[in-house]
């Protein structure tokens, strides 16, 4: 273990740049994103110099912390702020600042006709700051903080322009869920301080072998409905869609790259719990598995082209919550899924900002179409995220991808034949939701008025971070599988005692063969369909498509079971405060000042008496006080 | 002397000062009012600095005889617990008389009667947690009660004679219950060998698990209902709703913090059997409170209301901090107290900034306010946030303690109780959404941001909800061994860890 007295930096930087922003207000308008991007750039550039310094080091002392001062100390519960960067983590750190830089600079010209633009790039770094907070915490405790610190900031961005109501609403459904998830997250903690005395994850990492096989499922389930809460998974999901509502950059940043990740990262940290518990693990795949197939439902019925992408997201982080739960080789392969994540949806993110930027904000692909002759730069690079998010060799998602599917399947038995097949009709509808919107976007004849749009192609500052974001999508699946290098990389901290995973079920080969082949039936279904696009959404559509449009009824279930029993509930007893309880009080006091003659005839005894005249005097004061005074 | 005395009689100076100015000269009147309460809070900084923490034990004690007849003392000193709390209010009182520098005009009474209660009722404020005698401690918890009455009432909107009376009544029949309990204690005290009202003597008194147990209730009744607890609370939204901005603040954030006071340190320290026994029960009323108060808070259309209840929410939390009977617990509650008082400051100033610009406290009234007064909206949100206990705001410590202390013991009470922080969302962002997000709603186009006075009051507010959440060592180094003291004499220690080596 290495000690560092300079990480703080890294999260000290964006906080204090974005307190700035926040209070100088107007004065700071001028060169406010400028600062901001500044800073961005220099926290990749510290955690550059962190990793090379990591890689220069070997064993057990690549790992750095830093101990910033006792936070919270009170009987044995005691807690350090301090911060922890090892082979995970600076993965994390790497793609929040590589990202994130990327993003603050496309988000200069994206927000340059905003008259809010500083306070967007105030947000923006808060972001970064609660983000890399998320990821350094050495503690559970740490990590909360973080972890509510991009809730906020998310909140703040998705409501960024919250003028409108639907947009406040967005954001505050997505803190509400959120919150959800942090009863779990706040509960797992709870757990963890009563079972081994501490919340350290080297703490608990250490006592998990001692904890009663209940304990630990318990912990398991709750960090899951943490993950869920914030990775936007079943049941929790239903927030995600509507957080598109937020400015695209934020989408592509916070609710595509990094920030809905955080629940792949919190189950990977927390390896020896779900190691130690089998129940957790079932759980985990569970629920990665109903997501990835609600995520890429909805995503076949989307004509909003960022709602599609947000269904799309769902859906891959299903693959990687799918993959943590497949026990310790697992970890790596969702790791490795979540990077390559980070590069192509980011880039597709960016890639639909860049079209609504030339397309007067529109989002409905049906009045899309043939784009690809206008926005050439665009189609490129968005293409090259759609060849890797289907998984075409040698794109980053066909190596990622496939590795999970593998692994589902290596799962052994029933259970293994079961998410085995899942992963591969989740790989299968993928390709032909992402074929469909490709085709509606850029392909085909011109759904829009001549008259009313000029679609262009996006200044430099955009189309250079989507450029970037596409080479990443072509090479980085490569680089992290040559040589199991990530496997390699990520062991010490997910995989300490080496296991293996299951027997193979197939050769690898196989798995790829049979991944490309759905991915064709999806690829050529989807071209056949949309050979043609109507600009309105046909009506006469099957029940399946109909409920698929409505995000597979989450709303109306939540509606239905939640909100509207909870309204009644809380109208219920307003109305009962008053009446009752209130009542009673009422009720009482004018009981008492009616019968006190009545009472006085009961009273004996000297402490009674001597109440009781208490009472009469202090009645006839206050009748006193408020006849003459008031 | 004491430099507890000097605190108590710095604030009577100023009333007396204030007595022989003149009614018209409101100016001077304010100004007097503002630079004593400024005296008071660098006094009482002085005695913070001079507070050896790490100390069980009450400090800068002083005792001289006021009712020899009965062994009644003037009696004060300070423990860490009653520390934290004096200074809450002498930080909190310079910022409302700052913050509502023209709240009292348009009242029924003069600006110079406004100040005058204003300082006398600083002065029992110090006094009710200062004292160590119980009978000069309930002598100043009724007292108390005048000043605030004649406040609401006097310089309040809407029902507010109806309300002040309301208060009143129930906190005399608190009281009464008190009173009776109190007697039957110095009793008991009297056949054990010398009458006293000594905290520290009657703590060792033997009592018989029956007597503990009235003795006990009479206390804990007076205390749930000024904290107030479910279901004592329906006296404190309509206080709330017609108090002025300044005196809610002072009554949720300090008044109401003697119940809970009262509860460690009289319930808890003089009938630890009862306490066992009542614990269960307790515990109960403490969670319904907690999801009670969070579920009303969603519903109320005032935003004064919608504060109060809020206030019972987290006096619920307080409540179960403190019978969870651990020392996270114990400790967590009573940093509650100090993060709540000026989490509520924050909530009530702000609301009342925004009810005397719109001339109306209902929420649909607002909107938009985000774009029109920038200061004014992001002070009500950070307030806000410090309400739903947002990680890096001191409340999250506070609450973060009370629930992990509680799961050790309780686990199933703690995990009703953490699914307050989703409503503890909800109502914060629903009042938000309506009152800053949306259009400007006709009306407010022209509402002004914060003066330079206003934006000097709510800022050190603001600094302390976030220092404290960083960095909540120096209060919590404070109120750790007292609490300790608290739990060893009442038997109580904290659960071992389950799956220990």
């Amino acid at each position: 273990m290495t000690t560092s007295t300079h990480l703080v930096y890294l999260i000290a930087l964006p906080l204090v740049s974005a307190a700035l922003l926040l209070i100088l207000g107007r004065l700071a308008d001028k060169w406010g994103h400028l600062l901001a991007t500044l800073v961005s750039a220099s926290t990749f550039a510290f955690a550059a110099s962190e990793f090379f310094a990591m890689r220069s080091r070997s064993g057990a002392a690549r790992a750095t912390t830093q101990k910033l001062f006792d936070w919270i100390s009170v009987g044995t519960f005691k807690v350090d702020a301090a911060l922890l960067l090892d082979q995970l983590s600076i993965c994390f750190v790497l793609l929040i600042t590589g990202v994130g830089t990327l993003i603050h600079i496309y988000s200069i010209a994206y927000m340059s006709h905003d008259r809010d633009r500083r306070r967007f790039f105030a947000y923006l770094n808060l972001f970064i700051a609660a983000m890399l907070l998320l990821v350094l915490g050495n503690s559970y405790l740490n990590l909360y903080v973080g972890w509510e610190g991009v809730g906020l900031a998310s909140y703040l961005l998705i409501g960024f322009w919250n003028q409108k109501p639907a947009y406040a609403t967005a954001a505050k459904k997505a803190f509400v869920a959120n919150r959800v998830g942090d009863v779990g997250l706040s509960l797992a903690i709870m757990i963890a301080f009563a079972q081994f005395g501490t919340v350290s994850f080297a703490g608990v990492a250490a006592g998990a072998p001692h904890a009663s096989s209940a304990a630990l499922a318990a912990m398991g389930a709750m960090l899951l409905l943490a993950a869920a809460g914030k990775s936007a998974q079943f049941p929790l999901q239903s927030w995600l869609g509507d957080a598109m509502a937020g400015p695209t950059p934020v989408s592509a940043l916070i609710h595509a790259a990094t920030m809905v990740t955080a629940g792949v990262y919190l189950i990977t940290r927390s390896n020896f719990i779900f190691d130690a518990s089998s129940t957790a693990r079932l759980l985990v795949v569970i629920v990665g598995t109903i997501t990835l197939l609600f995520g890429a439902i909805i995503g076949t019925a989307k004509d909003d082209i960022k709602k599609a992408l947000a269904a799309s997201t769902m859906s891959q982080i299903g693959y990687m919550i799918l993959a943590t739960g497949l026990g310790p080789i697992g970890y790596a392969f969702a790791i490795m899924h979540l990077l390559t994540h980070g590069f192509f949806k980011a880039g597709m993110f960016l890639g639909a900002g860049s079209v609504m930027h030339g397309m007067n904000d529109e989002v409905n692909m049906r009045r899309f179409g043939g784009l690809n002759r206008f926005l050439p730069i665009t189609a490129i690079t968005f293409g090259f995220g759609y060849l890797a998010i289907i998984g075409v060799p040698p794109f980053a998602g066909f190596y990622s991808k496939d590795k999970i599917i593998e692994t589902a399947f290596n799962a052994g038995g029933t259970k293994g034949y079961i998410l085995g097949i899942c992963a591969l009709l989740g790989a299968g509808l993928t390709a032909f939701y992402m074929t469909r919107l490709i085709v509606m976007t850029f392909w085909g004849t011109p759904r829009w008025s001549r008259d009313e749009q000029h679609p262009h192609e996006s200044p430099a500052l955009m189309w250079v971070p989507m450029a970037i974001l596409a080479v990443g999508s072509v090479a980085s699946g490569f680089l992290f599988t040559s040589g199991n290098s990530m496997v390699h990389w990520l062991a010490p901290v997910v995989n300490p005692s080496g296991a293996e995973g299951g027997a193979e079920l197939m050769k690898p080969i196989v798995v790829s063969l049979l991944a490309l082949g759905v991915v064709v039936i999806g690829v050529a279904y989807a071209i056949f369909k949309y050979r043609t696009v109507p600009v309105e959404a046909p009506e006469k559509v099957t029940v399946f498509t109909r409920i698929a449009r409505r995000d597979l009824m989450q709303d109306a279930f939540n509606e239905a079971v939640l909100m509207r029993p909870g309204q009644k509930l809380t109208t219920g007893l307003v109305w009962a405060d008053y009446s009752f309880v209130d009542g009673l009080v009422r009720a009482v006091g004018f009981t008492l000042g009616t019968s006190s003659q009545a009472v006085r005839k009961i009273q004996n005894g000297y402490a009674r008496t001597y109440a009781l005249v208490m009472l009469v005097g202090v009645l006839a004061l206050v009748a006193t006080i408020w006849m003459v005074t008031l | 002397m004491s430099i507890l005395t000097v605190l108590e009689l710095l604030p009577l100076l100023g009333t007396l000062v204030i007595a022989f100015l003149p009614k018209s000269a409101n100016r001077t009147i304010k100004q007097v009012a503002f630079v004593i309460s400024l005296v008071v809070a660098a006094v009482s900084g002085v005695m913070a600095y001079r507070f050896r923490s790490g100390t069980p034990g009450f400090q800068f004690v002083e005792s001289r005889p006021w009712i020899a007849a009965f062994h009644i003392n003037y009696a004060v000193g300070a423990d860490g617990i009653a520390l934290v709390l004096i200074l809450l209010t002498t930080i909190l009182v310079p910022i409302v008389i700052l913050a509502g520098w023209n709240e009292a005009e348009g009242g029924r009474w003069s600006v110079k009667t406004y100040y005058m209660l204003m300082l006398v009722l600083e002065t029992m404020m110090i006094g009710v947690f200062a004292a160590t005698d119980v009978f000069l401690f309930y002598v100043i918890f009724e007292a108390m009660l005048v000043p605030v009455y004649f406040l609401i009432g006097g310089y309040g909107r809407g029902e507010r004679a109806a309300a002040a009376l309301k208060f009143l009544l129930y906190s005399l029949f608190g009281g009464l219950l008190m009173l009776a309990a109190l007697i039957g204690t110095y009793i008991i005290s009297t056949n054990q060998g010398g009458g006293t009202f000594d905290i520290t003597k009657l703590s060792m008194l033997q009592i018989d698990k029956p007597t503990q147990n009235f003795l006990f209730l009479g206390f804990f009744i007076a205390f749930a209902i000024k904290a107030p607890l479910w279901p004592f609370h329906t006296w404190l939204p309509g206080a709330a709703k017609s108090a002025t901005g300044g005196t809610s603040v002072l009554l949720l954030g300090v008044l109401d913090k003697v119940g809970t006071y009262g509860m460690i340190r009289f319930c808890m320290t003089l009938f630890p059997d009862a306490t066992k026994t009542f614990t269960p029960v307790i515990i109960v009323l403490a969670i319904i409170s907690i999801l009670y108060g969070a579920f009303l808070a969603i519903g109320q259309k005032d935003i004064n209301s919608l504060i109060a209840f809020t206030s019972i929410s987290h006096f619920g939390f307080i409540t179960l901090g403190i019978f969870a009977m651990t020392s996270q617990g114990l400790s967590g509650a009573t940093f509650y107290m100090v993060n709540h008082g000026f989490s509520t400051a924050a909530l009530f100033l702000t609301a009342a900034w925004m009810v005397k610009r719109r001339g109306s406290s209902q929420i649909d009234d607002f909107g938009g306010l985000q774009r029109v007064t920038p200061v004014l909206a992001w002070s009500f949100f950070i307030a806000g946030l410090s309400a739903l206990a947002l990680p890096g705001l001191s409340s999250f410590v506070s609450e973060f303690l009370v629930l992990v202390g509680t799961f050790t013991r309780y686990p199933v009470a703690a995990i009703f109780g953490t699914l307050g922080i989703v409503l503890a969302a909800l109502y914060v962002l629903l009042a938000v959404q309506r009152s800053l997000h949306g259009e400007t709603k006709p009306g407010n186009e022209n509402m002004k941001d914060l003066n330079l006075r206003e934006k000097v009051t709510i800022a050190p507010v603001i600094a302390v909800l976030i220092f404290l959440g960083f960095y909540p060592k120096p209060v919590l180094n404070v109120i750790n061994p007292t609490s300790t003291a608290v739990m060893q004499h009442a038997g109580a220690s904290d659960p071992a860890v389950k799956a220990g080596k």
